[in-house]
């Protein structure tokens, strides 16, 4: 008997909060596979948002704070400062990393400062309820946008990793999603790389990762996956933005 | 015979697992669990190729796959 | 002790602050505090330190919070506006159980305002300017001496009770020079069982303040209420000057105690039987110097509306006895101008 797949020991035994199919669960488990692969638990802390994630400080077995809203990439600045050493994974969802905090995101981008950003796009504020957030598809219902988003008062979403990507500072920004087996391959990849990098002593690594709410998309998450794959990569394309191979 | 063991009262019938296995070999359950959920349950066991799409897919991380290496 | 020196109080304070072995600052550039984050640029490469301008206030107390989780000592400084934005991150690190020195150095408000010097910060610093239920250490230096010697106390104080520590300083003490002898150079300790290190032989540790229901909340609260209990309990501290016979106790801090001790000097030649009580800790506020003073006049004078005076009125058997005279704006008294008052307030 050869064990294929189980569950990584870097994640405790605490049930996840997200709901059935959030693509939050996904994305933790990749993180918890790769630091488990590669043996860098010891030197693992993540800095956790508000939003969703809030509680998964309390599903790792890595070292974990929380940050105050939008603030985790200047928590990470100041770790990683500390521990240049340690692998510092900066994770964020749309409402910490595109709004409150877009000013510390891109500063730190502009810094280079060198951890890992693990973003979360699910182009809604999940936690609060389901309001709108700066990366909602324009005509998307939420709670703040009841008859869709219109570009009069909220204007249009925000691409992210091509903004980030555009910044000397930025080592590596790719996009992915989490919506097919071997997209939650490249997702796993590109996250892997990203820490590879951080590992290495590179600049800013910067993984955006189109992910399920649905909860929030009120579709059952099938259906929801379905959104993701036929609406939000017409506005997100997948790809990389920014590479070391491209930069040279 | 290859084995998808899913952890019952972790499920949240997200439904992802049966969607994306290759070969059908998981299906919707019928018993419920603690949340309210009913976890999908193994109907073709022999047809598992043991490519584990069902635990990489799943956001609870609730799922493990053993191969039979013996046949 | 250290050698004696002619410095000015931002450097002064600037230069303690390296001596304690905080080799970490992060602040944004604002008068009348900007001198601080200067002497850290430039001491950085013979230091070995570790300076970033922030794009922020906002940013920078955060990076703090950051810094301090994994058991370094780190600072800022700033003024009125930049306090304000750091408001709800000191609540944060308060919360958190986060040491980190957060230096203000007060001009008058409120808003942009000015910047000479001023105490309209006391408030904002005392009561916890940020949300919630919790408390800070405040100390308030009078000469640049005590910028030194508090600032050096300010990172044991911080981690003694894990809090963050707030220095009220304004921008007369800020820029003025004086003669004081520095400290010795120290090398912290940075090994604590709750830090944010990566989980080497050890428990993973999480620092987190979500809470998660309300009993677990309420347990929380209790916890930090204990640690600021203890504080309260502790760290009183204040200077007396002449109060053993004094009919009329001045209570002042900062600048203003500097020109009360002129005022008590001219007084005192004049048949006044005036005294000082000059708090040290503005938060916990010294209650203890009150303590059987019940037959004194008190004369708060401070820079700004009335602030500290709610304070000494809530330390005194009788608070008809507490009489009140600021300056706003940036104006300075003189010690003549306190005296006037004096002679307005009490003599008959």
């Amino acid at each position: 008997m050869k064990v294929i797949y189980k569950r990584p020991q870097v994640l405790t035994d605490a049930y996840f909060k997200y709901c059935g199919g959030c693509g939050h669960g996904i994305v933790n488990k990749l993180i918890a596979e790769i630091i488990e692969e590669k043996n860098w638990l010891e030197k693992s802390i993540i800095i956790w948002p508000i939003g969703c994630s809030v509680y998964a400080d309390q599903y790792f077995n890595t070292d974990s704070i929380c940050a105050l809203h939008g603030r985790a990439p200047a928590v990470g600045t100041g770790i990683k400062r500390a521990l240049p050493e340690n692998l510092v994974i900066v994770y964020q969802g749309d409402g910490d990393l595109v709004s409150e905090g877009i000013s510390e995101i891109m500063h730190s981008a502009i810094r280079g400062e060198k951890f890992s950003v693990v973003f979360i796009n699910n182009a809604i504020y999940g936690m609060t309820g389901g309001q709108m957030a700066p990366t909602t598809l324009l005509g998307q219902k939420t709670t703040t946008s009841p008859y869709g988003r219109s570009v009069e008062f909220s204007g249009s979403p925000v691409n992210m990793a091509e903004l980030i990507a555009n910044i000397p500072g930025c080592y590596y920004s790719e996009r992915v999603a989490v919506n097919t087996p071997q997209n939650i391959l490249a997702t796993k990849k590109a996250i892997k790389k990203a820490f590879e990098y951080q590992m290495d002593g590179k600049g800013l690594s910067f993984v955006e990762v189109l992910s399920p709410c649905p909860t929030g998309w009120k579709l059952k998450p099938t259906k929801a996956l379905e959104f993701l794959s036929t609406e939000m990569t017409k506005i997100y394309p997948l790809g990389v933005f920014k590479s070391p191979e491209v930069a040279k | 015979m290859n084995s998808v063991k899913i952890d019952f009262d972790r499920c949240k019938e997200c439904g992802y697992c049966v969607q994306f296995c290759p070969n059908q070999v998981l299906v919707n359950g019928s018993e419920i669990n603690k949340k309210g959920y009913y976890p999908p349950v193994v109907e073709k066991s022999e047809k598992c190729i043991a490519c584990a799409i069902c635990a990489r897919v799943c956001p609870e991380a609730a799922i493990e796959v053993i191969k039979d290496i013996n046949g | 002790m250290g050698e004696k020196v002619f410095m000015q109080g931002n450097a002064a304070l600037a230069e303690s602050a390296i001596r304690a072995g905080c080799r970490f600052f992060f602040g944004y550039p604002i008068t009348p505090s900007s001198e601080v984050p200067e002497y850290y640029a430039e001491k950085a490469p013979q230091e070995n330190l570790v300076f970033i301008q922030a794009e922020t206030e906002v940013a920078a107390f955060n990076m703090l919070a950051g810094v301090a989780a994994t058991g370094k000592r780190v600072m800022t400084a700033t003024s009125g506006p930049g306090f304000s934005l750091g408001m709800e991150a000191v609540s944060y690190m308060a919360a958190a159980g986060l040491p980190a020195v957060i230096v203000d150095v007060m001009r008058p408000g409120p808003a942009d305002g000015d910047i000479l010097a001023a105490q309209g910060d006391y408030f904002q610093a005392t009561k916890g300017g940020g949300h919630g239920d919790y408390n800070t250490l405040v100390l308030a230096p009078y000469s640049v001496q005590e910028m030194a010697d508090l600032t050096m106390e300010a990172f044991d104080l911080a981690f003694k009770y894990r809090n963050p520590v707030i220095i009220l300083s304004d921008a007369m003490l800020a820029k003025m020079r004086e003669s004081l002898v520095l400290p010795e150079r120290i090398t912290p300790n940075e090994q604590y069982d709750w830090t944010i290190t990566g989980p080497k032989g050890r428990k993973h540790n999480v620092i987190t303040t979500c809470g998660d229901g309300p009993v677990q909340w309420e347990n929380y609260n209790l916890a930090l209420q204990k640690k600021f209990k203890e504080i309260a309990a502790n760290e009183q501290r204040w200077e007396s000057y002449q109060v053993d016979d004094a009919e009329i106790i001045i209570v002042a801090f900062g600048s203003v105690a500097r020109i009360a001790l002129g005022t008590i000097k001219k007084a005192r030649a004049e048949g006044m039987k005036v005294g000082m009580i000059r708090p040290i800790t503005l938060w916990p506020f010294p209650v203890q110097a009150f303590a059987g003073l019940d037959q004194q006049e008190f004369f708060v004078t401070e820079l700004n509306a009335g602030q500290m005076v709610e304070d000494v009125k809530l330390s005194v058997k009788d608070k008809e006895r507490v009489r009140f005279y600021g300056r706003m704006g940036g104006m300075i008294p003189t010690p003549d101008e306190l005296y006037e008052k004096l002679c307005e307030y009490y003599r008959k």
